[in-house]
């Protein structure tokens, strides 16, 4: 090489590699997801028993301090994990690890607008949990107006810096996503080994490009969005002020035009990790490749014109509210494309029960149970009454915390013997694997029954008739808090393993992609001889 | 190499230029979302006209009337009747009044709509004080004309079939209170 590797913090900090730079986005996602899991704790047992008494006890506050913080937690954890866990983990991470591999390509297209993105994501991510010391509104601190971030409670309902503090936090995390995707578009393009077609390509690099598309055309509408939120808090516009002639519920629509494609940003890369870990452990390749990558397209095209279904209750008329039904339902073909394509991928084949392909199929059952609520609530008819309720929190989280989070899981246990050259504890990883399930089936599933009771999303507080459901989804959380402890553990064990112990393909024959040819871990540099794809 | 670099280049600018150009789509969409919804009536905005067309049917509607301020708001903003009924198409005359309480002259702009949000295509406007700014004098109380007809045209509209009373609503804000320069364009 024309270089020396570099060594010690340099070769972290001043990092061009995208192998590094993926493993520093895995941490960085693991570190912040403790956090967003932690707040997500202390909602849960604020909300085990009725009344409010977790909170002021916990950190001597008085009901009201209490209420707002909890207002907090709530958009502070969904904050987090979307931008600062689930995106850096699966596109920052397993992206930037994975993509480059998998096209046989030797890095990604501009390595130093790879360090550039990852080194945002730290400050951005510093300024959200700054945003929650300093006031929000009437002394408090902190902004609870929800990860949404609504005008007017935005605007003139939180006065304090904290709002100006998260709005910067985000256009930070913005910049970094954008750049990110315009890498991955670029290397993905132009960077792929010689033969290797665009319908050659493995599953999980389709579905990065397709995220990486969704992130250029929808985050800068975030930025838009939340820059007139900036002015119209700072600067004396009226964007989204009524006295001076703007619309509050224009916020709404530009939020959901990205927030929409949001959810396939999440969820799409996930597709991807999924496909290969249930081919591989299938021994079979995946049914339909073409479906499968056409049926991501599809959805990422779709995800664009379906927005206006977040916000059946803002007065749309009848006919805008039928196109939008419809739109968000014809989502299910495609999707329903993949889950069939998956099942038959597994149909005959010869599988094996490791512990990603365990989560993968858990990936499967859980996205799966999300997507039926998904279906129920896209009907604005049925999303008049469960809107804003505990029925939407279990559907999204069903479709993003057990599924997306357990194809970060199920890809972590796939690639971990690749990335790291050690494979992890085998039967503590199928403990790890049930606990979890366990606990977050208890956490949300009980959720759908407090939606349905009409338990409103959101609140600090609930009447007794909600009780026996929150106690058990409270319950959940502790059982889930076991799966996570147990991950650190697992993963530790793992990690500080003394000896490397994995193959160059540890998976055997179902494994196809590039990332199987080399050693475990792979070089620092690989493919300075590009391989040539029949 | 520099071939590939090259390459790798425009595809970046391209794709930059297009975030560009979707932040420029999220102001654009500010104006554009106006024009829709005077256009459309979408949110029960109502519709602005010269003359009324003359149409009258039999089918009756009736119109009821709100009123309300912004919290900064201080004056006493109400309508002087409650209700009317009327033709479609009829041509009619109500009033609102506005008390302004306090030692300050203040001149203030009102945004309105009608509920149910699908009639605001159909509720025409030929004279409204809120096309203007309105201002008051300290202890001012005056009486505002709206001219409006329902426009016959909602009779060929199924989805607008049941309707047979809409609310006209005015919310009055605050554009500027005269004595404090320093606030001028107090807006909360």
């Amino acid at each position: 090489m024309a270089h020396e590797n570099p060594t010690g913090w340099k070769r972290w900090v001043y990092s061009t590699n995208h192998k590094d730079i993926g493993v520093m986005y895995l941490w960085f996602a693991f570190f912040a997801g403790l956090i967003g899991f932690t707040m997500s704790g202390l909602m849960r047992m604020e909300l085990m028993e009725p009344g409010v008494n977790f909170l002021p006890g916990l950190f001597g506050m008085t009901e009201d301090q209490a209420r707002h913080m909890f207002n907090v937690l709530t958009t502070g954890h969904g904050l987090i994990m979307v931008f600062f866990m689930v995106m850096p983990a699966l596109i920052g991470g397993f992206g930037n690890y994975f993509v480059p591999l998998m096209i046989g390509a030797p890095d990604m297209a501009f390595p130093r607008m790879n360090n550039i993105s990852f080194w945002l994501m730290p400050p951005s991510f510093i300024l959200l949990l700054l945003s929650t010391f300093v006031e929000g509104t009437s002394g408090m601190p902190g902004f609870g107006g929800g990860w949404t971030a609504y005008a007017p409670l935005s605007t003139y309902g939180h006065t304090g810096p904290s709002m100006d503090l998260a709005i910067l936090s985000l256009h930070v995390a913005g910049a970094s996503s954008i750049m990110g995707a315009i890498n991955y578009i670029t290397t993905i393009f132009n960077m792929r080994a010689p033969g290797m077609t665009i319908h050659k390509m493995p599953l999980f690099a389709w579905s990065v490009l397709i995220t990486a598309f969704l992130l250029v055309l929808s985050l800068p509408v975030l930025a838009g969005a939340i820059t007139m939120l900036l002015t119209d808090r700072n600067f004396g516009t009226t964007f989204f002020d009524p006295a001076g002639g703007g619309d509050p519920i224009l916020y709404q629509h530009l939020f959901w035009f990205f927030g929409h494609p949001e959810v396939y940003i999440m969820i799409l890369p996930a597709f991807g990790i999924i496909s290969h870990i249930v081919s591989t452990f299938s021994r079979k390749p995946v049914f339909g490749y073409l479906g499968m990558a056409y049926a991501m397209a599809a959805i990422g095209f779709i995800g664009f014109v379906v927005w206006a279904h977040h916000m059946y209750t803002v007065g749309l008329d009848v006919d805008t509210k039928a196109y939008f039904v419809a739109a968000t339902m014809v989502i299910a073909v495609p999707t329903g494309v993949k889950i069939f394509s998956w099942i038959a991928t597994m149909w005959g084949g010869s599988i094996r029960f490791t512990v990603p392909m365990l989560y993968a199929i858990a990936f499967i059952l859980l996205f799966t149970m999300g997507g039926v609520t998904g279906v129920v609530l896209s009907n604005a008819g049925a999303d008049v009454p469960l809107h804003d309720t505990y029925y939407v929190v279990a559907h999204f989280h069903y479709v993003l915390s057990l599924g997306a989070v357990f194809a970060i899981f199920a890809g972590l246990y796939y690639w971990i013997g690749k990335m790291s050259g050690k494979q992890y504890p085998n039967f503590l990883a199928n403990v790890q694997f049930w606990v979890t399930f366990v606990g977050v089936n208890m956490i949300f599933f009980p959720q759908h029954f407090l939606g349905l009771q009409g338990m409103p999303r959101r609140y600090v507080d609930y009447t007794d008739a909600h009780a026996y459901w929150n106690k058990i989804s409270s319950y959940g959380y502790l059982v889930t808090l076991v799966g996570v402890l147990l991950f650190i553990l697992v993963m530790a064990m793992t990690i500080f393993k003394k000896k490397k112990d994995v193959p160059d393909n540890q998976w055997g024959e179902g494994a196809t992609t590039l990332e199987w040819t080399l050693s475990s871990p792979p070089p620092f540099h690989q493919f300075n001889e590009l391989p040539r794809i029949k | 190499m520099s071939d590939i670099s090259k390459k790798n280049g425009r595809m970046a600018f391209i794709f930059a230029g297009v975030a560009v150009g979707m932040v420029g789509m999220a102001y654009a969409a500010v104006p554009l979302y106006n024009l829709f919804c005077q256009v459309t009536g979408y949110g029960g905005t109502t519709q602005q006209v010269e003359v009324s067309s003359g149409e009258v049917i039999e089918r009756e509607m009736k119109v009821r009337f709100n009123a309300a301020v912004h919290r900064d708001m201080p004056w006493d903003f109400k309508p002087v009747q409650i209700s009317q009924k009327m033709h479609i198409g009829e041509q009619k005359l109500a009033y609102y009044e506005a008390y302004n309480p306090t030692n300050k002259t203040i001149v203030g702009t009102a945004t309105y709509n009608v509920t149910p949000h699908k009639a605001g295509e159909y509720f025409a406007k030929i004279e409204c004080f809120c096309f203007t700014e309105q201002e008051l004098k300290p202890g001012e109380r005056i009486s505002m004309p709206v001219v409006y007809f329902i426009d016959p045209l909602i009779a060929e509209d199924r989805n607008l079939d049941e309707v047979s009373e809409v609310t006209l609503s005015y919310t009055f804000f605050v554009k500027e209170i005269e004595d404090d320069k320093a606030e001028s364009s107090v807006g909360r």
